[in-house]
């Protein structure tokens, strides 16, 4: 049955298991490396042309500080910034990427992660009356806050901490937005 | 125990959510849907299937004192492949359970094939009782599913058939625990006829 339990089978089973383990691992990794980065990139340009409108420039992506907070967002000449905000959300961060024209007018939204309650929260990605008020808001007429909390942005039902994030979100990318305006 | 038998015995009479009650972490944590039950169990699966394989051929050469160590290794290995795979060639259905597929490592069903089947047993009978055993369980997660699915969502594998929101305890976790629950006493009380 199995080999005896001394240390040196002990050592050498473990270390051959371990190599032939990590050289496997490492052959796969090498393989599926490529393939994850297109996806990646792929899912990004995706988002990217969801949240502004029609582009033929190269989206380049860039790096600011607001207020000690860094913020990525992509930068595309002729159209506008897509930027990548994150906020509290009932079950932990909500990110976004908010398409901010040139005129400083929210053109979409898009959420790429959140961990909301399912059939609450989790609305914020399906939910097209809520998604779509954001469209073509100007954040320096109306205030991005929901009704409660005296701003203009209609909740999602029984999810106010949820529709609360999401509007913090887009504020805050719109001061990424006013940010790199003030310093052109 | 026939070649059949070993295929068969995954369903009811070692079935590992509803008679062993084994890897109960990602059977209520994904089984919000039939579809994420389905590709839940299909991952899990594969990882079985080929930890038993590996499992029942090194066994022999593995000294009794490490042999924990090294099964999970095999498996923790299995299951990294899976993960790099899902992520470069299905991303969608990794990002539904990206988070739950390092979770195989720890599921009791794939360490307990290896410590109470695999290591005993030849090669071919260890596949089989991969393939068993892993459609059982993945028949459990898609029962569960569905039951939560229509209750919590009124649809069935995303088709929809019940206007409105549905009840929505059913998608959260105490709803997983109440159909488990429910479902095993029905398995339970069917199984023993």
């Amino acid at each position: 049955m199995a080999a005896k339990s001394n240390l040196k089978n002990m050592a050498l089973s473990l270390s051959a298991v371990c190599l032939v383990c990590s050289a496997l691992l490492g052959g796969v990794y090498a393989m599926t490396s490529g393939p994850i980065a297109e996806a990646q990139a792929a899912k990004t340009a995706a988002s990217i042309a969801r949240v502004l409108p029609e582009f033929s420039a190269q989206p380049e992506l860039k790096t600011v500080e607001v207020e000690g907070t860094e913020y990525s967002y992509y930068d595309v000449p002729g159209s506008g910034i897509a930027v990548i905000s994150n906020a509290s959300g009932f079950g932990g961060p909500l990110k976004l990427m908010v398409g901010i024209d040139e005129k400083g007018q929210i053109v979409n939204t898009v959420v790429l992660s959140h961990s909301e309650t399912p059939g609450l929260g989790a609305k914020c990605t399906t939910d097209a009356a809520f998604i779509d008020q954001f469209k073509g808001w100007d954040p320096a007429a109306r205030k991005l806050a929901v009704r409660k909390d005296g701003g203009e942005v209609d909740a999602i039902t029984a999810s106010t901490i949820t529709s609360r994030a999401y509007s913090a979100a887009i504020a805050s990318a719109y001061d990424v937005y006013l940010n790199l305006k003030g310093n052109e | 125990m026939s070649k059949f038998a070993l295929i068969t015995k995954g369903f009811l009479k070692e079935n590992p959510t509803f008679v062993l009650v084994l890897g109960m972490c990602p059977t209520l944590a994904t089984t919000t849907s039939a579809m994420n039950g389905l590709e839940m169990g299909l991952a899990t699966m594969f990882v079985l299937i080929l930890s038993n394989i590996v499992i029942s051929l090194i066994a022999p050469m593995v000294p009794d004192k490490v042999h924990i160590p090294v099964y999970i290794v095999v498996i923790a290995t299995f299951v990294t492949l899976l993960q790099l795979l899902m992520q470069a060639y299905v991303p969608e259905v990794y990002e539904t359970l990206g988070l739950f597929i390092p979770l195989i490592v720890v599921n009791c069903i794939v360490l307990g094939r290896a410590e109470a089947f695999a290591n005993k047993n030849s090669v071919g009978d260890s596949a089989l009782d991969g393939i068993g055993i892993g459609l059982g369980f993945t028949v459990s997660l898609v029962v569960i599913g569905i039951v939560r699915e229509i209750l919590g969502s009124g649809s069935v594998f995303g088709w929809k058939f019940i206007p409105g929101d549905g009840i929505l305890a059913f998608v959260m976790a105490p709803g997983a625990f109440i159909v488990l629950g429910y479902l095993m006493v029905l398995f339970n009380k069917l199984a023993k006829r």
